[in-house]
């Protein structure tokens, strides 16, 4: 009987938390009320990938308002040393920025379950650096630390335990399909750019301003 | 076809390395199809390809061949023609250099989504691409005064369009 009980109330809890998070899928993908205000600056989070798509971040980086995305945390995998350098030398004016490391979640070779598994290693690692630091902005581009760090803060907000928003713009090499990232993401993030008009056809959400790298 | 004439070559594998073009470019036929455009010199990136850095003199063209350097801009830049791999930053560099390209994919990389930039990059005729197969026949077929400038990036209005969503009160 007690058991009944228990269970009943945990399967009340798990319909309480899948509807909320079809809600929120909802709300990001079909309302998209993706305004948000502050009242001094925007916490931002940068979730660096690897070669070409760290380049192509830091460059809009470089176009963005410092002292409103202030203060900035660099989120990059614990064995890329590449980026650091390219991280130093974009922000070597300023000093509001910090950067975290967290494991690699899908390593070149890696085999499908395997991924999984430190994907999901790399998901857990991600939650402390997410819930601490509470971001109102992230900023992606796959691949790399994207996914771990987007589901992290999706399920926060779930949780009303932070409110912040996504943005995922899309690499200038994606013309005409969406990269694996970007078709997970499109449910998950908030504001989705790419930087190709033909892609706007294959992603229903995707907004083009024009080539931004 | 209009006269061409490319004296100083810049090649480029990126980051990584591409063992085929690196072999084909050192080859008789064709050192013969870049000369045939004018090629005198050639500044070649090989990065960790299978092929020994150094300074060569073969068919009558002087080769300087190099592992890797911080920036490849000043080699783009003295370039009067640039042949490169299909990734999109030399891709990006070099038509930002506003430099004729040739791009030359690598067709040993499965899952080539970099296919796709070179690709449309044709289409709006700013390149031409090739395979290593068909390198010399490209190259004694193409026009490189037909392509176009590629028109600078801007993201000016992506960040003004964030700026009127993500707010701060002042």
């Amino acid at each position: 009987m007690a058991l009944e009980i228990v269970g009943a109330i945990l399967f009340t809890i798990l319909l309480a938390f899948l509807l909320r998070v079809l809600y929120l899928i909802y709300e990001i993908t079909i309302v998209n009320k993706c305004e948000l205000t502050r009242p001094k600056s925007l916490r931002t989070i940068l979730c660096i990938g690897s070669g070409g798509h760290t380049t192509e971040l830091l460059r809009l980086v470089k176009n963005l308002n410092k002292k409103k995305y202030q203060p900035r945390v660099y989120i990059l995998a614990d064995n890329d040393v590449s980026s650091e350098v390219k991280i130093h030398e974009t922000e070597k004016e300023q000093s509001d920025y910090t950067l975290s490391r967290i494991p690699r979640s899908r390593n070149v070779q890696q085999s499908y379950f395997s991924s999984v598994i430190s994907t999901l290693y790399a998901t857990l690692c991600t939650l402390p650096v997410i819930y601490n630091f509470k971001p109102d902005v992230i900023f992606c581009n796959g691949p790399g630390t994207c996914i771990p760090v987007c589901v992290v803060a999706f399920l926060l907000r779930c949780l009303y335990l932070l409110d912040c928003r996504i943005v995922f713009i899309e690499s200038i090499c994606r013309v005409r399909t969406l990269s694996l990232t970007g078709k997970i993401l499109q449910f998950f993030a908030d504001i989705v750019v790419v930087q190709w008009p033909q892609l706007r056809d294959v992603c229903f959400r995707a907004k083009y301003f024009g080539r931004l790298t | 076809m209009a006269q061409q004439y490319y004296k100083k070559i810049f090649i480029t594998v990126g980051t990584t390395r591409f063992d085929l073009l690196c072999e084909y470019i050192l080859t008789e036929p064709v050192l013969a199809a870049l000369k045939n455009i004018g090629c005198k010199e050639i500044t070649f990136q090989i990065g960790n390809s299978n092929v020994d850095p150094g300074v060569i003199e073969k068919e009558g063209v002087k080769i300087n061949m190099y592992r890797f350097k911080d920036s490849i801009q000043e080699d783009m830049k003295s370039a009067d023609l640039v042949i490169s791999h299909a990734g999109a930053g030399s891709c990006l560099e070099a038509l930002e250099a506003n430099k004729p390209l040739l791009v030359v994919v690598n067709e040993d990389l499965m899952d080539n989504h970099q296919l796709e930039l070179a690709e449309q990059l044709q289409i709006d005729s700013h390149l031409y691409y090739c395979t290593c197969d068909t390198l010399i026949s490209t190259l004694n077929m193409v026009d490189f005064t037909l392509l176009t400038p590629f028109t600078k990036a801007n993201s000016s209005i992506f960040v003004n369009y964030l700026d009127s969503i993500l707010r701060v009160e002042n």
